[in-house]
């Protein structure tokens, strides 16, 4: 999956979590729980659909790397490469 | 007296106990001596304390009645035994008129401790001169307790507790239970007459009721529970005064209320329990309060019509049921 | 053939704007299904319809603002139901009888307002207690009577709504209700600092055995069944109200009314502003799992626009919680009648003197406010102790 097919994904998860905001103009660097306004229930819910949808399990320890969205694309792009080598 | 023991043995029990206790207590009535008792419970009890103390009267309800309110007056502790209910009414003059007024009256100068004991009752085909259940007349009567043994505990505990009470205390003996029988402790032991008791817990119904028709209802709360109604049964003890808080304390929990009383449904105790009820616990009811009581007939005397003038353990489940939804 | 009409939905609520409709003409309803949106002064609220029958025609437009009793829609081969739709005029009044005295004030409560339906007063009043539409109810009583065990049920019901998974639902109404929304909560806490005297209390206190447990909990877990530290709180808070009734009910008529539930409702701020508070029912009586579950449905329905009527109206006690990236501490204003509300900052790390030596620690702080008609300082204080005490033995919980 290339990082583009990755970020799509991201996007359209996002969009279902906080529907009310414009995702087109979110800057990739940002704190997304800032941005999208989302509370500790959420961002868990943005983790059960990686876990659903791409079958990552993120511990709880790694939360911080996935608070932006670069963060986020780094880290799954780290471990689906792993899953497949 | 202990092992195996019937309700009559421990009325006497109770009887004799006083009578060891207390020298000015004295038993009296119609062949409570020479014949030991219509119902035989204070056979054996003339020879034991001699005529003294145990004292056939002519009949005359008025006037031995009267004595003995006079004997309560004069120091003594008496002991008044009225064959039924029935009779009762050519004495009620004397109950209603002196022994529950004369604290009253006297401002306080006098009291009258005499026990008045009486059978009531159906079931015995004795028919409608000797069968009714007059309880309420009593328990109407500001200024006397009334009191309805129904185990054989209450039977001879009560006694003492009522005598020692300083105003009148009539006891009522169901004549269906003077033949149950039941373990009694080798003590006679007082009880409080100021309680009602749980002699069954439950969730679902609290079933109040009192004396004869306390076996009924448990019999028929046993019935219940086979269909899974779980039914709390309240066995009231004290008629006046009515224990609200333990009557009001079950009804707030199960939120539904059966009443079994013997007596005639107009006016009935029945009656009374239920507009405290809805008085007081109004907001907790769940259902439409019941009750079985007796059909508003004199007893009949043939054995299938008395059957069915009186609350049974049929009609009792039926009841439930009812108000429980048909569950 | 009968009128949907446009229910009330709370005392206050005067007219309803027609958001969405969720059926078309032709459309099979039955009894408790949702029918369309409306958009009110607490927000977007699904309607339900009670009687069963064909949609035949829709009267109301979207967009429109009705008010309450107006006619919605037509609906065809419904059992024609004696029971009056709320927000309906009051029945007929039956031929044969003169109108009803009046009935004796027990605040205002199903007896007077749901006069045709048949329900024992143990179901009015658990149902008055917790703003249960009577109507929504079907009887299990004697003749068909709605009995306490029919309401419980209902509530039970109410608690356990299944969360429609994120995402799922359409896209939320217009923000245009927010205005009235921020009228309605200016309304209502100028009522509640007007008229409740407040007393605030605070209390800070080690949190690392919470966190801790937390942790190693969640470790073993994966994302859909983790715990947030929000589950302890709800139901450290549920567990201690059960001790100190007199923070749990109502206060109406001049009297505190102790709940015999208890009812956590759990401020939740909607994006872009806003919040409600809905009710977690009977919290106590809840696994933490389960409290997770609930906590997590709200927030997602919260967040959809989705919620209903009466999870807005039931909660005994508030909880307002920070979450994890806010401030220190924060003091609430009780939600009336409820007579008190806790406040949870968000943890903080700082020096801490354990044993003697100062050591880094998680703390947490929080806040009381109640209400000293009820309650007083010292006893609040024993409650907020309670709390923090529960918070302490987290695998108890």
């Amino acid at each position: 999956m290339t990082r583009d097919e990755l970020r799509r994904i991201l996007l359209d998860e996002l969009g279902r979590l906080a529907p009310e905001v414009d995702l087109a103009s979110l800057d990739e660097q940002s704190d997304l729980r800032e941005a999208l306004e989302l509370d500790s229930i959420s961002f868990l819910n943005f983790m059960t659909v990686l876990d659903k949808r791409l079958g990552v399990v993120v511990p709880e320890a790694d939360y911080p790397m996935l608070y932006s969205l670069s963060g986020a694309l780094d880290y799954l792009e780290r471990h689906l490469s792993d899953r497949r080598s | 007296m202990s092992g195996t023991a019937t309700y009559r043995d421990a009325v006497r029990a109770g009887i004799r106990d006083a009578l060891i206790r207390d020298p000015r207590c004295f038993l009296m009535g119609e062949d409570v001596g020479r014949y030991g008792g219509c119902y035989a419970v204070s056979k054996g009890l003339l020879d034991e304390f001699g005529p003294e103390r145990i004292r056939d009267t002519p009949l005359s309800e008025s006037g031995f009645v009267g004595a003995g309110i006079g004997a309560a007056l004069g120091g003594m502790r008496p002991i008044v035994e009225v064959m039924t209910v029935n009779f009762s009414l050519l004495c009620l003059d004397q109950i209603l008129n002196n022994a529950a007024t004369i604290r009253h009256m006297s401002g306080g100068q006098f009291s009258i401790p005499v026990v008045i004991r009486m059978a009531s009752g159906a079931g015995r085909q004795l028919a409608a001169q000797h069968s009714h259940s007059l309880e309420v007349w009593y328990a109407h009567i500001p200024g006397i307790r009334v009191l309805a043994p129904a185990t054989l505990e209450d039977a001879q505990g009560m006694l003492w507790t009522a005598i020692v009470d300083p105003d009148p205390v009539v006891i009522f003996e169901n004549v269906m239970l003077y033949n149950m029988t039941g373990s009694l402790p080798a003590e006679v032991r007082p009880v409080d007459i100021d309680k009602a008791a749980i002699r069954r817990a439950g969730t679902d119904l609290s079933i109040v009721t009192y004396g004869g028709s306390l076996w009924k209802c448990m019999a028929a709360a046993a019935a219940l529970a086979e269909a899974g109604i779980d039914a709390e049964v309240i066995d009231l003890r004290t008629l006046r005064p009515l224990d609200d808080e333990t009557i009001m304390a079950s009804v707030r929990r199960t939120r539904r209320a059966l009443l079994v009383d013997e007596g005639w449904r107009s006016g009935s105790l029945a009656a009374e329990i239920m507009a405290r009820i809805v008085e007081q616990c109004f907001w907790s009811l769940d259902a439409p309060l019941a009750r079985v009581c007796s059909e508003e007939v004199p007893i009949p005397y043939p054995k299938h019509l008395e059957d069915a003038a009186l609350p049974q353990v049929s009609a009792i489940v039926e009841a439930a049921r009812r108000i429980m939804g048909a569950r | 053939m009968s009128e949907f009409r446009m229910p009330s939905l709370g005392a206050d609520m005067e007219a309803g704007t027609l958001v969405e409709w969720l059926k078309k003409p032709g459309d099979r309803v039955a009894p408790g299904d949702v029918v369309a949106v409306v958009e009110t002064q607490k927000g977007a609220i699904e309607i339900e319809i009670f009687e069963g029958g064909i949609i035949e025609r829709l009267i109301a437009k979207v967009g429109e603002t009705l008010p309450v009793g107006s006619p919605l829609a037509i609906i065809a081969g419904s059992q024609p139901s004696s029971v009056p739709q709320a927000g309906q005029t009051a029945p007929e009044v039956e031929p044969e009888r003169p109108a009803p005295p009046p009935v004796e004030t027990v605040t205002e409560t199903a007896a007077t307002a749901q006069r045709g339906i048949r329900a024992s007063p143990a179901a009015r009043k658990l149902a008055a207690d917790h703003h249960v539409d009577l109507e929504a109810l079907t009887g299990s009583g004697p003749e068909g009577a709605i009995v306490y065990v029919d309401v419980e049920n209902w509530l039970h019901a109410a608690a356990r709504q299944p969360a429609s998974p994120p995402g799922t639902s359409p896209p939320p109404p217009a923000r245009r209700g927010r205005e009235a929304m921020r009228e309605a909560i200016g309304a209502t806490m100028a009522r509640a600092k007007r008229e409740i005297p407040h007393y605030y209390l605070q209390h800070t206190f080690e949190f690392d055995r919470a966190l801790d447990w937390l942790s190693r909990t969640n470790a073993a877990l994966g994302p859909d069944r983790r715990l947030v530290p929000g589950t302890l709180l709800v139901k450290a808070l549920a567990l201690a109200c059960r001790e100190f009734a007199d923070f749990n009910g109502y206060w109406r008529d001049g009297h505190f009314e102790a709940s015999q539930s208890v009812n956590v409702g759990t401020a939740i701020a909607i994006p872009g502003g806003g919040l409600v508070a809905p009710a977690i029912m009977e919290a106590d009586r809840l696994e933490l799992p389960a409290v997770m579950e609930r906590l997590r449905d709200l927030v997602n329905r919260v967040r959809a626009g989705r919620y209903r009527g009466s999870e807005l109206t039931g909660a005994t006690v508030t909880l307002s919680s920070l979450g994890e990236r806010s401030v220190e501490g924060l003091w609430p204003i009780i939600n009336p009648p409820q007579v008190a509300i806790v406040g949870a900052g968000t943890p903080v790390e700082r020096p801490w003197i354990r044993d003697g030596r100062v050591v880094p620690a998680a703390t947490l702080m929080l806040t009381l406010a109640a209400d000293h008609r009820v309650s007083d300082g010292h006893r609040g204080a024993r409650f907020l102790a309670a709390i923090a005490a529960k918070l302490q033995e987290p695998e108890k919980l």
